[in-house]
């Protein structure tokens, strides 16, 4: 419209939203690399020399003595440095750690006692000596290695059993689904109310909806907290419960549910509802039969938000769901993990991925319902 | 599995109990008071009545729920930061004065200003910015697409994506994190960004604003397609340039919206909890009010009274966004 005129101008754009776009996507695309690395070469390098061989030092550790073979009337333990890798390429190597590069690939190193160590560049070694080796601990060998980039699924592997990634994974489930779904018909019927029947204190309740969408979750914690457990003590129930924390999303989400149904229902033309009442159509059967079919947008918005809202929440989580083991979700198990293994990047960042997989995988396909809610719920006149 | 098999069926019963409550409660009001294959006076007052019952009746469920979750609990919450540790005793002010006097307190009071200052504005901005560029290429809508995708993300999703950006590695050893990696490229040396007292302050917002711009950015250019073509044709025609119709036809246009966006991330900025707690929980000066409330709550057993206290001062704070977001809702429904 402006730019089209002159182009350099043209190009200023394009550039600029090239430039905004990676600013916005590489951290997630540095998270999502990283956590399919090895994990020796996630410690070692940044993410975006993931396609590029990297150098490591590296030790490893000779078989025992009792590994030895006599050949030719000499003792010779032999492998390969790089065993279970495909390729790569030793530069250096040496047998003490002050100086784990001293020898050149091809050159023997002597280790004292008659025993000489060589090692080639493909990464086969042999140690060999005039008389039988003992000892049960191998000899440790120092090397410095070319490694071309490796990709694996170990990490995730590794989260899913080990870390308890993969019971949490079942928790935020628990917690997001029906926490999703119940409070929709509760909202759906408020709504209704409040857009298309007339009665006293409509417009006082409206604006205590509004009012209610901004108040902060913190007011809600600690009187929630001291109630469950009271009831938790009054029932002989345990005050931290599935069933507690779906209903407290369920109390958090209505605001924002029936404000936005209330505006979207309330758009909906007047001649169909009243040629419907015309008929003889109660409100209920208006309702059933006619407005919630036709809601189905709003319903789909409103049912996207809590659904991410839910997964992604840790606050309401923690104090209503507690901390233990066994009850933590997705987000919390996260927090965990960032506190006992902060530097271990393989696991964080794999973690990580599996936490945000599902709400991108539902916000990349019901983007459309998830902008118009924003619209409905912000701009007013919606 | 088991976990799931029990939530999917509570779900169930839950739907199912708001289908039988609405349509039981419906069917049973229509028998008390039938209006239907009656006439006269009987039927008219029937109707009268239940077309003043019904409406209560679609109301009640959010209601109590609406009650219980939020009304109680603001009520509970100021009477509560009006006691001690355990709510029992009334102690007056103490909780307030113990506050003023905790440098704690006000580190977060102080904190939570500087992310008030900074985020919606950048946030703001950089929607504004995106929206108005992408909306004239051709490409725009999957740029939009992935600058929106951090909304998202988790805040404790985003924040382990950052703070791995913000990785530190002892000065000489190869930076695996993307801004010290960026640093030492050009010749500086590295730091451990997230323990510099204030200046952590900015990098905990950089997150909140990754995730946020997106959401202005949507609405932001909603407003700009809204703007009516006439407009801005007018001011074609008479030479102005795109700067200056930038600036002084679209975005007047767009004031209102522009203050919805500021306000509600406003909201969010004094709500935020996660990312403080999971890049540095309150240390190296990096404390806000949100998660010094949660850790009162817990600290030494919980002291509820200065966790209400706290959970008031938000409060406080966000009323004024409160009564202007009514006001509008008032005004608009006079609209109709």
């Amino acid at each position: 419209m402006i730019a089209s005129a002159r182009s350099p101008l043209v190009w200023l754009v394009h550039l600029s939203v090239v430039l905004l776009v990676l600013l916005w996507t590489l951290p997630t695309a540095g998270l999502l690399i990283s956590s399919l690395r090895d994990k020796d070469q996630l410690a070692v390098s940044g993410w975006w020399t993931a396609l590029s061989t990297s150098t490591q030092s590296l030790v490893y550790r000779a078989p025992g003595a009792d590994k030895q073979v006599e050949k030719d009337g000499k003792f010779v333990i032999s492998g390969n440095l790089l065993e279970g890798q495909s390729t790569g390429q030793v530069s250096a190597f040496g047998f003490n750690s002050r100086e784990p590069a001293a020898f050149q690939p091809g050159q023997t190193a002597d280790l004292g006692d008659g025993e000489k160590l060589t090692v080639q560049a493909d990464g086969t070694f042999e140690i060999v000596s005039d008389k039988a080796m003992e000892g049960t601990r191998g000899q440790r060998i120092f090397y410095t290695a070319a490694v071309p980039p490796r990709f694996t699924l170990d990490n995730y592997i590794e989260v899913m059993r080990a870390e308890g990634i993969g019971a949490s994974f079942i928790n935020s489930l628990t917690v997001a689904i029906p926490s999703t779904i119940i409070p929709i018909l509760v909202a759906a019927f408020a709504a209704y109310a409040l857009a298309w029947m007339k009665f006293p204190g409509r417009a006082i309740l409206i604006a205590v909806v509004v009012g209610l969408l901004v108040v902060p979750l913190q007011m809600s914690l600690i009187p929630l907290l001291k109630l469950y457990n009271g009831v938790g003590a009054l029932l002989g129930v345990p005050a931290k419960t599935y069933v507690g924390i779906w209903l407290a999303h369920m109390g958090f989400g209505l605001p924002l549910a029936i404000y936005l149904l209330r505006n979207y229902m309330a758009g909906l033309p007047r001649e169909i509802m009243e040629s419907a009442r015309v008929d003889g159509a109660s409100d209920f059967d208006i309702f059933v039969k006619i407005i919630l079919p036709l809601s189905f947008p709003a319903l789909a918005s409103f049912a996207i938000f809590q659904f991410l809202w839910t997964w992604n929440d840790l606050l309401v989580a923690m104090v209503f769901l507690g901390t233990g083991n066994d009850s933590l979700v997705l987000t919390g198990r996260l927090v965990n993990l960032l506190g006992s293994r902060g530097g271990n990047w393989e696991i964080l960042t794999a973690s990580a991925f599996i936490t945000i997989i599902v709400p991108l995988i539902v916000f990349f396909s019901l983007q459309r319902y998830l902008v118009r809610g924003l619209l409905a719920g912000s701009v007013k006149g919606g | 599995m088991q976990q799931l098999l029990f939530a999917v069926t509570t779900m169930a019963a839950g739907v199912l109990a708001c289908v039988a409550y609405f349509y039981g409660t419906n069917w049973i009001l229509d028998r008390i008071f039938p209006s239907k294959g009656l006439t006269g006076k009987v039927a008219s007052r029937n109707l009268r009545i239940t077309n003043t019952i019904r409406p209560w009746l679609f109301l009640g469920p959010a209601m109590v729920s609406l009650t219980i979750y939020l009304i109680y609990p603001v009520i509970e919450s100021v009477w509560l930061s009006f006691h001690d540790k355990s709510g029992q005793t009334f102690v007056g002010l103490n909780n307030f004065k113990w506050m003023v006097n905790d440098g704690e307190f006000r580190q977060s009071i102080y904190n939570n200003f500087l992310w008030l200052l900074v985020v919606p504005a950048a946030a703001t901005f950089f929607g504004l910015i995106i929206a108005a560029l992408t909306d004239r290429i051709w490409w725009g809508n999957i740029a939009k697409t992935l600058i929106f995708m951090p909304m998202a993300i988790s805040f404790v999703g985003a924040s382990v994506i950052w703070k791995f950006i913000y990785d530190f590695r002892p000065e000489g050893s190869e930076q695996i994190g993307l801004l010290n990696a960026l640093v030492v490229a050009f010749g500086g040396s590295p730091e451990a960004w997230v323990t510099l007292p204030f200046w952590n302050n900015f990098f905990l917002m950089v997150i909140l604003i990754w995730i946020q711009t997106g959401f202005a950015m949507v609405i932001l250019s909603a407003a700009l397609r809204g703007i009516p073509e006439e407009t801005i044709e007018a001011a074609v025609i008479d030479g102005a340039n795109g700067l200056q119709i930038f600036f002084k036809i679209m975005i007047p246009q767009i004031w209102g919206t522009i203050a919805v966006v500021w306000t509600t991330i406003t909201i969010l900025v004094l709500k935020v909890f996660d990312i403080v707690l999971a890049m540095t929980n309150g240390q190296w000066q990096s404390q806000v009010l949100a998660n010094l409330m949660f850790d009162w709550m817990f600290r030494g057993g919980g002291d509820f009274g200065r966790g209400a206290a706290i959970a008031v001062v938000i409060m406080v704070l966000v009323i004024p966004i409160m009564i202007w977001n009514i006001r509008n809702a008032a005004k608009e429904m006079e609209g109709r």
